[in-house]
């Protein structure tokens, strides 16, 4: 590497914070890094607690809560990210967090970019390869990416320019404090300039030592609409994902997968046969274990071919955990496993209500893949993983390989939506180049994806009011799902192998995520929030589907909210005014009210909702306006499920320092169309040990024809100098709105979820044997 | 092995294979043309989505090369500047403008269905054609999507 490099280490803010224009400017302790060029490195910034009132209604999660446990998980090693500015001028970061969609290489570039003062096309965004030095710092998760990583990377950045201004103050003969930065040049008073590119060399250190700089309080870009730096490579077709790589040798590969949800393959009758098919290099079995799916592997020349094979093949199958499980036994389990609600106070009104919310896909449109090079001394892994850490430690012991011996590259990811906090594409494709003793391109069909990948698992939600006149005394409810699969614990072995102790994945991690997150945001006085679970963490296929529990945990309180509104006979709105706890809560709330014209009259038939979530330190309201009329409901679109319709969103967000706005607007628009989907039309059906869904026009994802037709995102003005966590906040308020403003289009009151699915079968479920459907062969007539 | 011969992205390209391999896979697997993205192999989701012979929309996933004859020309992501010879399409330009990508998957796909149907429908795109068109963004670019292509059938 050449370059000049720049790192916080360790390092902690000193205590002289002053306030300029409203931005901190706070002083960084860091470190310039030796190295042919210049390196920096800086430190975590960890905020006081703030002081407190005394509030009507407090909840443990109200003082700490998850975002708070990852940033301070992350603090130690952030002094080991560094800054590299290069000998062409450009600047390198290698982010150690996974990009899957949610614009964080953008975000991050443009705080690079900002505090050095160059514009934002210099800044080179890499994905760092697993760094197990990096412990608890190399997880993508809980939202939290920008909150925990903004101040270390300012603070790289920020020591990194100090040195090059001091390098050019050598060659221009100016105090640093007279030059700056134009454009790829350090710029004196007399016009006199030298390139960065030039510094890079010139400003590197050779030996290690202990800086300290001030953060720039001026941005030009963090705060401003920026477009995503991948956009032309996305648009372009060149943005490369796992399976675009070109790995010598590595052949398309599939796995013939069982018929029941984690069944495992026990014989392979026609092995000789599928062998010898066109294409075909190798078939083994791969034994199903807790780290590998597992099944009848086919390597061949073209993914068609591995289809072939993949249908052609004759397996006996030992059947999984849930072979005789369906829906409704599942949800009889869920009933039976919720913890009892406290006893009711004597004299008061009470409003309960059950809900059921069915299991969700959590699929990514790329569908799980990893390309995997395993020989017999060492292993080499390239896959979209969020958790790449704990994915390199735990490889070790799948592939009996000592940790230096295997390196871990973290692809792009075509979406995640929390399935690649797991790396079961990686630890099966590793599998099977051991296996197979050969490179591997493994990918799973579509059909696996939804029948074997990872869910959102199905919960149901008991919620209770006490009420007494214009008062809410308190509110309890009572959470029970099929357990959230957490065995990769926050990111790393030590944390993951608690999480896959007997009991521990529910006790240890569970209701420590649920109650580290979920809160009510009203003065409903007491309140109780509980967790239990069902199943062991590897019965189904779980994960922390986008904005875990929120969705449904929101949706419950949302929907008994707009009851006791009625109840008390307000306004839906003006009651959540009335009992608001929180005053960003209450301003986005009226921002939704007024941009959204709540009130408006509206035909029959269709009606608004309205809803808050507060979480990953951010605040948001959405209103929704909903079309249930026979007219849009009964719409007939060939192999689609039409249904209602939500005409209209509007979102307020307040995540604090919005750093992109544009990718924030991106985010809310996208945790929309979730929320929309997850109300009214998204979930996978269970029966017989395995989940009927098989296509995309099977699980019903929002599709264009159920798009709202008018989306609007306000973005709040900054209420904190620090970035709040963006991905997942949206998709729980566009959900309990979307179904508070069915219940009201419709004077019902919904309890299961997503509406449609007790609606008989709107499809014919592909066979589990073969477990893939093959491709059609008619796509020229269908040309359009 | 069979030969399959056809001009894509305007260059004559013979491979060989057998027949029923289906055009995504001698695309990506064989050619190592990695635009056009699988997202099921079922002519479902369109994250494949190319034209031929024009813009036309097909999906290669669920047509088998040997359907495919020495004189079709068959246009993914990558040849799609090529067919207005400019640097960008003008539907890339408005992807670009409203910055519609988020993971990008399945952006490939959309934008070559956007061409066909605004190639179909003319400048005119009404919301009920927007409404038919199938491709999945699991990301939910969608109300971005229709943006840009009512732009940019402005424009085409």
């Amino acid at each position: 590497m050449t370059g000049v490099v720049v790192r916080p280490r360790g390092a902690t803010p000193s205590s002289d914070s002053t306030e300029t224009g409203g931005v901190s400017r706070r002083r960084f302790i860091g470190y310039l890094i030796a190295g042919p060029t210049l390196i920096a490195a800086a430190p975590q910034f960890i905020a006081p607690a703030a002081a407190r009132a005394a509030i009507a209604t407090h909840q443990p999660v109200d003082d700490y809560d998850l975002s708070d446990l990852l940033n301070e998980a992350a603090a130690p090693t952030s002094g080991l990210i560094t800054v590299v500015v290069n000998k062409d001028g450009t600047v390198s970061f290698a982010l150690p967090r996974a990009e899957v969609g949610q614009g964080i290489t953008t975000a991050v570039a443009m705080t690079i970019a900002d505090e050095i003062g160059i514009a934002l096309d210099l800044v080179n965004i890499t994905l760092a390869d697993a760094r197990p030095e990096l412990n608890w710092n190399q997880l993508t998760g809980g939202s939290n990416t920008m909150h925990s990583i903004f101040y270390p990377v300012r603070a790289a950045a920020a020591i990194a320019k100090d040195q090059l201004l001091a390098a050019a103050a050598n060659i221009l003969q100016e105090p640093p404090d007279d030059l700056s930065v134009v454009g790829d040049q350090i710029q004196a008073s007399n016009g006199k300039s030298v390139s960065i590119g030039e510094l890079a060399t010139r400003a590197a250190v050779t030996k290690t030592r202990q800086v300290s700089t001030t953060l720039s309080s001026n941005y030009t870009l963090v705060g401003t609409p920026q477009r995503r730096i991948d956009a032309l490579d996305i648009v372009t077709g060149r943005k490369q994902f796992a399976m675009d790589l070109q790995i010598p040798n590595a052949l398309p590969t599939m796995v013939c997968r069982p018929p029941t949800i984690n069944g495992s393959a026990k014989q392979v009758i026609n092995l000789a046969t599928v062998k010898r098919m066109p294409g075909v290099t190798d078939v083994v079995l791969i034994p199903h274990t807790q780290y590998v799916a597992g099944g009848v592997a086919v390597r061949a020349q073209t993914f068609g071919q591995c289809i072939d094979a993949v249908r052609a093949l004759e397996v006996t199958w030992e059947p999984g955990p849930t072979a005789d499980l369906s829906d409704a036994d599942v949800k009889q389990e869920l009933v039976k496993t919720q913890l009892p609600l406290l006893p009711a106070l004597p004299g008061v009104k009470t409003l309960e209500q059950s809900f059921t919310f069915y299991f969700r896909p959590g699929d990514p449109l790329e569908p799980n893949c990893a390309v995997a090079n395993v020989t017999k001394d060492s292993a080499e892994v390239w896959s979209s993983l969020k958790s790449p850490i704990w994915a390199k430690e735990q490889l070790v012991t799948i592939l009996g390989l000592p940790l230096e011996a295997i390196s871990v590259h973290v692809a792009q990811g075509g979406g995640s939506f929390g399935r690649h906090l797991f790396a079961d594409a990686a630890f099966e494709a590793a599998a099977i180049s051991q296996a197979m003793g050969k490179p591997v391109k493994l990918m799973w069909h579509r059909t696996d994806n939804f029948r074997q990948g990872r869910t959102h698992p199905m919960a149901v939600s008991t919620v209770r009011v006490q009420y007494s006149g214009g008062d809410v005394l308190a509110l309890d409810q009572s959470h029970a799902s099929v357990a959230t699969d957490f065995s990769m614990g926050f990111g790393e072995i030590i944390s993951a192998m608690f999480a896959t102790l007997p009991e521990t994945n529910s006790l240890g991690y569970s209701q420590t995520i649920f109650n580290l997150t979920q809160q009510v945001p009203y003065n409903f006085g007491v309140v109780a929030q509980v967790l239990n679970e069902a199943y062991a963490y590897d019965t189904f296929n779980t994960g922390s589907t986008r904005n875990i529990y929120s969705p449904d945990v929101v949706t419950a309180i949302e929907l008994i909210v707009d009851q006791l509104a009625a109840e008390m006979r307000t306004d839906p709105l003006a009651f959540r005014r009335a009992f608001v706890r929180d005053p960003r809560l209450l301003a986005v709330l009226n921002k939704v009210a007024q941009a959204g014209s709540w009130g408006r009259p509206m035909p029959a038939g269709t009606a608004q909702g309205v809803a808050l979530h507060g979480e990953y330190k951010g605040a948001c309201a959405c209103l929704v306006e909903i079309d249930c009329r026979p007219a849009t409901v009964n719409r007939k679109i060939e192999d689609a499920f039409t249904g209602p319709r939500v005409t209209k969103v509007v979102i307020a967000v307040d995540v604090g320092l919005a750093i992109n706005p544009l990718g924030l607007e991106a985010q809310m628009i996208g945790g929309a169309m979730d929320g929309i989907a997850h109300a009214l039309t998204y979930s996978l059906h269970l029966k017989d040990g395995h989940f009927l869904e098989g296509s995309w026009d099977n699980a019903y994802y929002t599709r264009e024809w159920n798009v709202p037709l008018d989306v609007e995102v306000i973005v709040m003005p900054p209420t904190t100098d620090k970035p709040g966590g963006a991905g997942e906040l949206g998709v729980a308020p566009v959900m309990a709105a979307t179904a508070c403003a069915y219940a009201r289009a419709t004077a019902t009151m919904p309890t299961e979820f997503p509406v449609n699915h007790n609606q008989p079968l709107g499809f014919t479920p592909y066979p589990t044997v073969p477990p893939i459907p093959q491709s059609p062969t008619n796509g020229l007539s269908e040309a359009y | 092995m069979p030969e399959h011969t056809f001009i894509l992205n305007g260059e004559k390209t013979t491979i060989d294979c057998p027949d029923d391999v289906r055009l995504l896979w001698v695309l990506r697997d064989l050619l190592g043309v990695t635009g056009p993205k699988y997202g099921c192999g079922l002519d479902v989701c369109k994250a494949c989505t190319c034209h031929i012979n024009g813009p036309t929309a097909f999906n290669p996933c669920s047509v088998p090369v040997s359907d495919i004859k020495p004189t079709d020309e068959i246009t993914t992501i990558e040849g799609l500047p090529a067919t207005v010879h400019e640097p960008l399409h003008p539907m890339q330009q408005a992807w670009l403008d409203l910055d519609v990508p988020q993971c990008g998957y399945c952006q490939p796909g959309q934008i070559m269905a956007a061409v066909a149907l605004v190639a179909e429908k003319g400048s005119d795109i009404t919301e009920d054609d927007l409404d038919g068109i199938r491709n999945i963004c699991r990301c939910g670019t969608y109300p971005r999507i229709r943006e840009a292509i009512t732009t940019a059938a402005k424009q085409m």
